[in-house]
């Protein structure tokens, strides 16, 4: 994974949900090119046609709230989305993200970027720099564990490992 | 320092210090996925390099969303399921047999009191009812707990729900969780697990009970928790599929936060477009008028919701603008509801009874919504889009007022009818 990321921000507000980051008639597989393709339609329409690969998703509180459907991050992975960054995550979301290798930022600054900011972030120390406003936020830390987690790539390489393969 | 319910099944299943906000190694006791997370999770499992699953009377699939098989990329799913089970040799039951899997499993005793619940499913939430710490993953951490047999928690806080006085005859599980949920918000409980408490709650049916835990997750919460009463051991030592211990919470267990809601003098809750938080007492959107209307869910798919829409429907006919789906979540559940002569209420008012799934739910099949209809449903989501199309609307009701609406042609108090 790089530690540094730089992309543009596309923003969006409260309790995101899984319904709308990938709207359940499109389940019937899971391939990642099919869930790229419907990304974010039911709330941002444009959003799947014109996402850059690097890009960063800014949104409010509650980020990925509803299902437990990994399709969902997959989805946001799989468009080019670099990192999604928010004041808060659903846990389910949170979870999938992290084990499936979808750099995720927790931070109360969110909010404050708006769509098409330039955004640098350092994934090592949590910075997030907003070039287009001169601004800089920090990121919440994560507990040692999942840093650890992290680390290995995901759960699958952590349970590879714990399996002696 | 006394311990919450969730801090005392966790300390049972972990050798690690229990306190909240601490990430413990938990053995879990029962791991299941559905149609849509299987495939994946069963891709995840060899990807991980297992080659069996940690106890294959502890590990199923329940094929309840897409089925039976909605179209050629289900019936694949699902077939993707059906071979990784059988080679497996774990769980698994065909349509006919199944049901909506947070319906179905405690019906068969699968999940019980006291143990750690993974499902691929956000729903999972529901067996809270039955005192196990249930929760929802996705489907790589599911796979993960196939493998291993353990996963990895992070304590909850807890915030206990007190429920106070006595209800009137129009108000149950649905209206009550509804309450909560208007209350605190979509993540009041954000990481937390709630803990239902108060007499009004332990005086609701278990049917209404799993619904109560069911929306859990709609308030951000990882699991919905009730301290087994005996009317509830009873029912989990009748069905039990294998021995069990219960544990409960201590007197002097440490909350992080309490609400306390009143119920005697609440209306019947109804959660308007698009967010479950939108909640409002049904005399403030009476009137409304809908298209369809949906009885059925992980939520609402139970005996005594079947029971309290028979009650509205007897003698009377759905309105002419109106399709009314009513889809019992079990076979345990259709069966019983045949035999009481359920079904022909339903069918002399013009419903349409469909097999166990959880259809229209999650936009699935068996009653998808057009641009610009609006349907009533006794399910949990009403985000954008949820039951078809994003131009749709969904407003969550509970069984009475469902069936009510039905009749009425627009959202509507049951006490015009019963």
């Amino acid at each position: 994974m790089e530690s540094k990321l730089m992309g543009k921000a596309w923003a969006y507000g409260d309790n995101v949900d899984t319904d709308v980051i990938i709207p359940a008639r499109y389940l019937t597989t899971s391939e990642p090119a099919v869930m790229a393709a419907h990304c974010m339609e039911d709330i941002d329409a444009s959003f799947a046609g014109s996402v850059q690969k690097g890009d960063v998703i800014a949104a409010g509180n509650n980020f990925g709230c509803g299902s437990s459907r990994e399709h969902a991050p997959l989805a946001i992975k799989s468009a080019g989305v670099s990192c999604v960054i928010a004041p808060s995550f659903a846990r389910i979301f949170y979870r999938n993200a992290i084990n499936i290798g979808l750099p995720i930022l927790e931070c109360p600054d969110a909010v404050k970027i708006g769509k098409g900011d330039e955004i640098e972030v350092n994934l090592s120390t949590g910075e997030i720099q907003n070039l287009t406003k001169g601004e800089t936020y920090q990121a919440k830390a994560f507990p040692a564990f999942l840093t650890k987690l992290i680390g290995q790539g995901g759960l699958v390489p952590y349970v590879r490992a714990r399996l002696g393969k | 320092m006394g311990m919450t319910l969730a801090e005392a099944i966790i300390a049972k299943h972990t050798k690690d210090p229990v306190e909240a906000g601490a990430i413990c190694q938990v053995n879990v006791d029962f791991a299941f996925t559905n149609d849509i997370t299987g495939p994946p999770a069963i891709k995840e499992f060899k990807n991980m390099g297992a080659e069996r699953v940690f106890d294959k009377t502890r590990c199923a699939i329940t094929p309840d969303h897409f089925t039976p098989a909605k179209d050629i990329a289900s019936a694949e799913q699902v077939k993707t399921c059906r071979e990784f089970a059988r080679e497996q040799g774990m769980l698994f039951w065909e349509v006919g047999r199944v049901g909506v899997e947070h319906t179905f499993l405690p019906e068969n005793g699968l999940v019980l009191p006291g143990e750690i619940v993974l499902g691929a499913d956000s729903h999972t939430c529901t067996h809270g009812a039955v005192g196990a710490l249930a929760t929802g993953v996705g489907s790589t951490d599911l796979a993960g707990a196939w493998a291993l047999g353990e996963t990895w928690l992070r304590v909850p806080e807890t915030m206990k729900v007190v429920y106070e006085g006595t209800p009137s005859d129009y108000v149950g599980g649905k209206d009550m969780i509804l309450a909560l949920i208007g209350k605190i918000g979509v993540e009041g409980a954000r990481y937390m697990a709630l803990e239902f408490h108060g007499d009004a709650m332990y005086g609701l049916s278990l049917d209404d009970r799993f619904t109560l835990s069911n929306m859990a997750i709609e308030a951000g919460g990882k699991t919905g928790l009730i301290n087994p009463d005996e009317k509830l051991l009873a029912y989990a030592k009748e069905r039990a599929a294998r021995a069990f211990e219960p544990l409960f919470a201590d007197k002097d267990a440490v909350y992080a936060k309490s609400v306390t809601i009143d119920v005697s003098n609440m209306e019947p809750q109804v959660a308007m477009p698009h967010l479950p938080e939108n909640v409002k007492p049904v005399s403030e959107v009476a009137g409304t008028p809908v298209d369809q209307v949906f009885i059925g869910s992980c939520t609402n798919g139970r005996l005594r919701d079947l029971e309290l829409a028979a009650k509205v429907l007897k003698g009377k006919k759905v309105h002419p603008n109106v399709r009314l789906m009513i889809i019992p979540a079990s076979y345990e559940v259709y069966r019983e509801a045949m035999k009481r002569g359920w079904f022909d209420i339903f069918l002399d008012a013009g419903a349409a009874i469909s097999t166990p799934s959880c259809g229209p739910c999650l936009g699935g099949h068996l009653g998808i919504l057009a641009a610009g209809e609006r349907c009533v449903s006794t399910s949990n989501r009403n985000f954008v889009g949820r039951m078809g199309s994003p131009k749709s609307e969904v407003v969550l009701t509970g069984p009475l007022v469902a069936a009510a609406t039905a009749v009425a042609g627009h959202i509507c108090h049951p006490k015009e009818y019963v």
